[in-house]
């Protein structure tokens, strides 16, 4: 806890208890029980077979690419893989779910007790994860009439989503700050898509929070009354709705009321959150064991091939870029904050030579390239990239192209000045540094007599500034650099310039 | 030529020989189930146009010289609870009344494929619960011995169309003696094969862990030969087993002499009608002289069978049958203003009485608190009862029992007490907990009724039961009788 945060903490007068239940859908190429595609969109009910739809006598079959994942990202959050689990049916009546029961894993969970590692304030925190397991999506109602479901003359259906396969990952109550829930969902976000087992896109849906909250006194032990919240769909409304809800829950204690137990959804137009049902209203919805599929048994052996596809996690790939290159940490956590930017990273470090294996510590020439390359993404690329509709998944400045910018500079061929342009023009177009700076001629001037002739010749045109200088104006220098460059349109080599000015004012 | 009566290996040789076409065939099974229709009512739905495209096609095979299946040109119809591309399948309920489903069952789909022709979808129980087909919501089918008494349930269409000869071979569904109970009311062969023998896979669910399809037929020839034709793995059914299947009617014609066929104590006590259990014993006599060794033993959790049934077929039912809620087919109640009203009104019309009492037990028995002292209770029951068959094969082959405690008995006798309805299915409940499979063949009559005779095998083993019952009929002739509808 840093300063700020634990000073904030202390002007509040609970202390906050969080937890989060995050569902993901795994991108596979199929449903979880049927053959039908997972892809996004599409005409409404045009991804839907007779088993997605739950018509009388259909069954299921378990996608096995789906326990896969499932596994996959239990590994990355450390948790046990359960060698017997099973499927359970959670019964409830809505239109969107066409058997009125959503096939999920109720007491053996795939994947248990884990943990995920976090930072607030550069401050490090684990926070345990109670369970992650494998369930099916439900459709999707669309309203006629009115945006919502208040005031729509009818309804329809559509179960194109219906059997996406989800994953359900549940945290302990271990979030004490509205930070640590944000840097928690965007750790979760990176890990997950570092294990490439969904493309997370909250936009989409394929990422959905909700969070259990409470509070309660400094000191006290037990939890407090908690309130669940749903209908989170990106960062900004997770921040708002706790921010919210915190208030709320807050104001209610002070006042000497009681929090009702409850689930509460939130409103993104109107700010707040809304009671959705109370305690007594809750479902029972009735878990049993799905009778229609086998318990999962699974060995040991392959639990190790899932091991064996999982890529190098974003905190030891940090430590690899500070060790082996001497990163600073707030860059490298930068750099591997997601995996995309990452691999385009080392990809450049290839491209320019200097990639090394972990453990090895690089050599100062190689530090420097690395720091080069660093540099040149935290600044230009990412803002030209969040600029644009690009990432750094299809930048139009490949790792390659970038490193040949890089190389023009470091054999002094332009200038950094001449760099900037010329990178600008190479995300535009796509092409190589060398191509554009040939196409525009703006290959750095270093050859000594061109300069010096140029240089004679400024100090010709401008007398009143040379006697400036030899009065001792030491800014009369500056403007005949600038001159210089002037009559080179940039390309002079600043080094020269100023070399060669020093010398020829001598000789006057 | 009465060709109502004939067996499918029969007719099959007589297609082979050229003595009738399956044109001929499948228009006799036509005439034949318009003239015995008003008195059975088995079908809810009938399938004449299609049935003689269908036999055109296996005429012109013939014709052709080419070879057919063993069960190419047999007609055939199914109990209305399994899945056949574009013809109705209500499972009798008004909830389905006009559901027509967009694709086959598996064992739609193998029936096709073995060149069979579907005839109609036959009279139910709705949705398979009870053991008369009065539960119907359509109407009552009636046991073509006596058209005032039962044919037993719940798939007592299948039973009394095989029975009253309106098809050569039919196929039900069992989960608690639903193929096993009317198979023994009506005086016909009725398999109730191993849990994940034949592929679930478009059978409309009552209870998943409990149903099983199998055949009904004339004799124990035609059992193992659909049989041939309907098990094996299915990679649409999760819970069907990848083991080998045997050439079932291959196997037929072995001598049983020194088979071990166990009586189990609890299945000849008390509630067995006298006159039942008199044939049955007549019946082991006649096993013995064929030199089966024959023994007592016990299975003493039977008492739980049907507390622990009524639990947890209930509870599967509850969840599986919510699908139906009027928001995409079937039944809807127009009377509906709001969304809760409609799921309520739709489930409260859609649905009969017996099948609202089991839904109510079984979402009691799943319900938050009563979870473990119901369901999962019973599920170890359920545990100690297959424990008991375990033990018992250890000592016997085969186990014998009465299939049911009585004889059909008369319509409205047992509907006003649901209990003594479920008493109906005492000696068959227990072979579904335990996921074994179990034959039904005639034992012979009490008072001019079919006395049905069962035969327990372990799991996997319906080649043995069919060899057994396949000697029982040999020795007795106990299938060559028919009833007479006089018409």
């Amino acid at each position: 806890m840093n300063n700020e945060t634990m000073q904030m903490e202390r002007d509040f007068d609970f202390e906050i208890v969080m937890g989060l239940e995050v569902h993901v859908e795994l991108h596979t190429k199929s449903k979880i029980f049927c053959g039908c595609t997972t892809e996004f969109g599409g005409d409404q009910n045009t991804h839907v077979c007779p088993v997605c739809l739950g018509l009388p006598g259909v069954l299921p079959v378990l996608n096995k690419q789906v326990v896969d994942y499932a596994m996959k990202a239990g590994l990355a959050l450390n948790c046990e893989i359960a060698e017997f689990s099973k499927f359970d049916r959670k019964n409830y009546f809505y239109p969107d779910l066409p058997k009125a029961y959503q096939v999920s894993q109720y007491d053996l969970p795939i994947a248990k007790d884990g943990y995920l590692d976090i930072e607030v304030g550069g401050n490090p925190k684990r926070i345990g994860i109670t369970r992650v397991h494998m369930e099916e999506d439900a459709g999707k109602l669309v309203h006629g009439g009115a945006a919502n479901l208040a005031g729509a003359e009818y309804s329809m259906a559509d179960y194109n989503r219906t059997g996406v396969p989800l994953i359900e990952i549940v945290s302990e109550p271990d979030i004490r700050s509205i930070e640590e829930a944000v840097a928690y969902l965007e750790r979760l976000k990176a890990i997950l898509e570092y294990t490439e087992v969904s493309d997370c896109k909250m936009e989409q849906g394929s990422l959905r929070c909700d969070a259990n909250v409470s509070l309660r006194p400094w000191g006290q032990k037990e939890f407090g009354t908690k309130a669940e919240l749903k209908n989170m769909n990106s960062f900004k409304a997770l921040q708002r709705a706790l921010e919210y809800e915190v208030e709320r829950q807050a104001e209610i204690l002070r006042d000497g009321g009681k929090i009702l137990q409850e689930t509460r959804m939130w409103d993104e137009a109107k700010g707040m959150t809304i009671s959705l049902r109370s305690k007594e209203e809750a479902h029972d919805y009735r878990y049993f064991p799905e009778p229609d599929l086998v318990p999962l048994v699974i060995s040991r052996e392959w639990v190790d091939r899932v091991k064996a596809t999982l890529p190098e996690m974003p905190h030891v790939r940090k430590e690899r870029l500070v060790h082996t290159y001497g990163l600073p940490a707030y860059d490298a956590g930068i750099i591997t904050g997601s995996k995309a930017m990452a691999d385009y990273f080392d990809s450049a470090c290839k491209a320019f030579g200097v990639d090394t294996p972990s453990g090895v510590e690089a050599d100062d020439k190689a530090k420097e390239r690395a720091k080069q390359i660093s540099n040149y993404m935290m600044g230009e690329l990412t803002r030209l990239l969040n600029a644009s509709e690009f990432g750094y998944l299809n930048s139009p400045v490949t790792p390659e192209n970038l490193v040949g910018l890089l190389q023009l500079l470091e054999a002094g061929t332009i200038s950094t000045k001449i760099a900037k342009t010329v990178f600008e023009d190479m995300f535009a177009t796509g092409k190589p540094a060398k191509a554009i700076v040939e196409e525009k001629g703006l290959v750095q001037i270093s050859d000594e007599g061109a300069i010096a002739s140029i240089v004679r010749d400024i100090l010709t045109a401008n007398p009143s500034v040379v006697a400036d200088f030899k009065a001792g104006k030491e800014k009369a220098m500056g403007f005949l650099v600038g001159q210089a460059m002037k009559a080179t349109k940039g390309k002079a080599n600043p080094g020269l310039v100023n070399k060669l000015l020093k010398e020829e004012l001598e000789k006057l | 030529m009465k060709l109502y009566t004939k067996k499918a290996h029969e007719l099959h040789d007589l297609l082979v020989n050229k003595e009738i076409s399956a044109a001929e065939l499948v228009r006799a099974q036509a005439e034949r189930i318009e003239a015995a229709e008003p008195k059975v009512q088995a079908f809810i739905t009938r399938t004449l146009d299609d049935a003689m495209a269908q036999a055109a096609k296996v005429d012109a095979k013939i014709a052709a010289g080419e070879a057919i299946g063993p069960l190419e040109g047999i007609p055939m119809a199914l109990k209305d609870n399994m899945c056949t591309d574009g013809v109705r399948t209500t499972c009798a309920s008004k909830i389905l009344h006009n559901f027509v489903p967009p694709y086959d069952a598996t064992v739609v789909t193998k029936l096709k494929e073995a060149g069979a022709i579907l005839m109609g979808k036959c009279n139910m129980d709705e949705f398979a619960m009870g053991s008369s087909t009065e539960n119907s919501r359509f109407f009552a089918t009636r046991n073509p011995w006596d058209i005032e008494r039962v044919p037993g349930g719940s798939s007592g269409g299948s039973a009394a169309a095989v029975a009253a000869g309106q098809a050569v071979f039919t196929l039900g569904s069992d989960t608690g003696g639903s193929i096993r109970q009317p198979a023994a009311f009506c005086g016909v062969v009725g398999m109730k094969p191993t849990y994940g023998a034949v592929s679930r896979f478009g059978l409309v669910a009552f209870a998943s862990s409990l149903d099983q399809i199998g055949p009904f037929t004339r004799d124990v020839r035609d059992n193992a030969r659909v049989m041939n034709a309907i098990a094996g793995y299915d990679l649409k059914d999760s819970t069907s087993a990848p083991v080998d299947y045997p050439d079932y009617e291959a196997l037929l014609g072995q001598s049983v002499k020194g088979w071990r066929i166990g009586l189990p104590k609890e299945y000849f006590g008390e509630g067995i009608d006298p006159e039942v259990k008199a044939v049955i014993e007549k019946a082991v006599k006649v096993l013995e002289g064929l030199g089966a060794e024959i023994g007592e033993c016990s299975l003493p959790h039977t008492e739980y069978a049907l507390p622990v049934y009524y639990l947890i077929a209930p509870a599967e039912a509850s969840s599986n049958l919510a699908r139906y809620d009027g928001v995409r087919y079937g039944y809807r109640s127009e009377e509906a203003p709001d969304l809760i009203t409609m799921f309520k009104k739709t489930r409260a019309e859609g649905f009969g009485e017996e099948v609202k009492r089991r839904i109510m037990l079984g979402t009691y028995a799943l319900s938050s608190g009563y979870y473990d002292a119901y369901y999962l209770k019973a599920q170890k029951v359920r545990t100690l009862i297959k424990g008991d068959f375990d033990q018992a094969y250890e000592k016997f082959d085969v186990l014998l029992s009465p299939t049911s405690p009585t004889v059909a008995f008369k319509f409205g006798d047992r509907t006003d007490n649901p209990l003594q309805m479920y008493l109906s299915d005492i000696c068959t409940l227990s072979v579904n907990l335990a996921g074994i499979p179990a034959l039904n063949i005639n034992a012979g009559f009490a008072n001019g009724l079919p006395v049905g005779l069962q035969l327990m095998g372990k799991a996997f083993d319906e080649a043995k039961l069919l060899q057994l019952a396949y000697a029982y009929e040999q020795a007795t002739g106990c299938h060559s009788q028919t009833p007479d509808l006089g018409v």
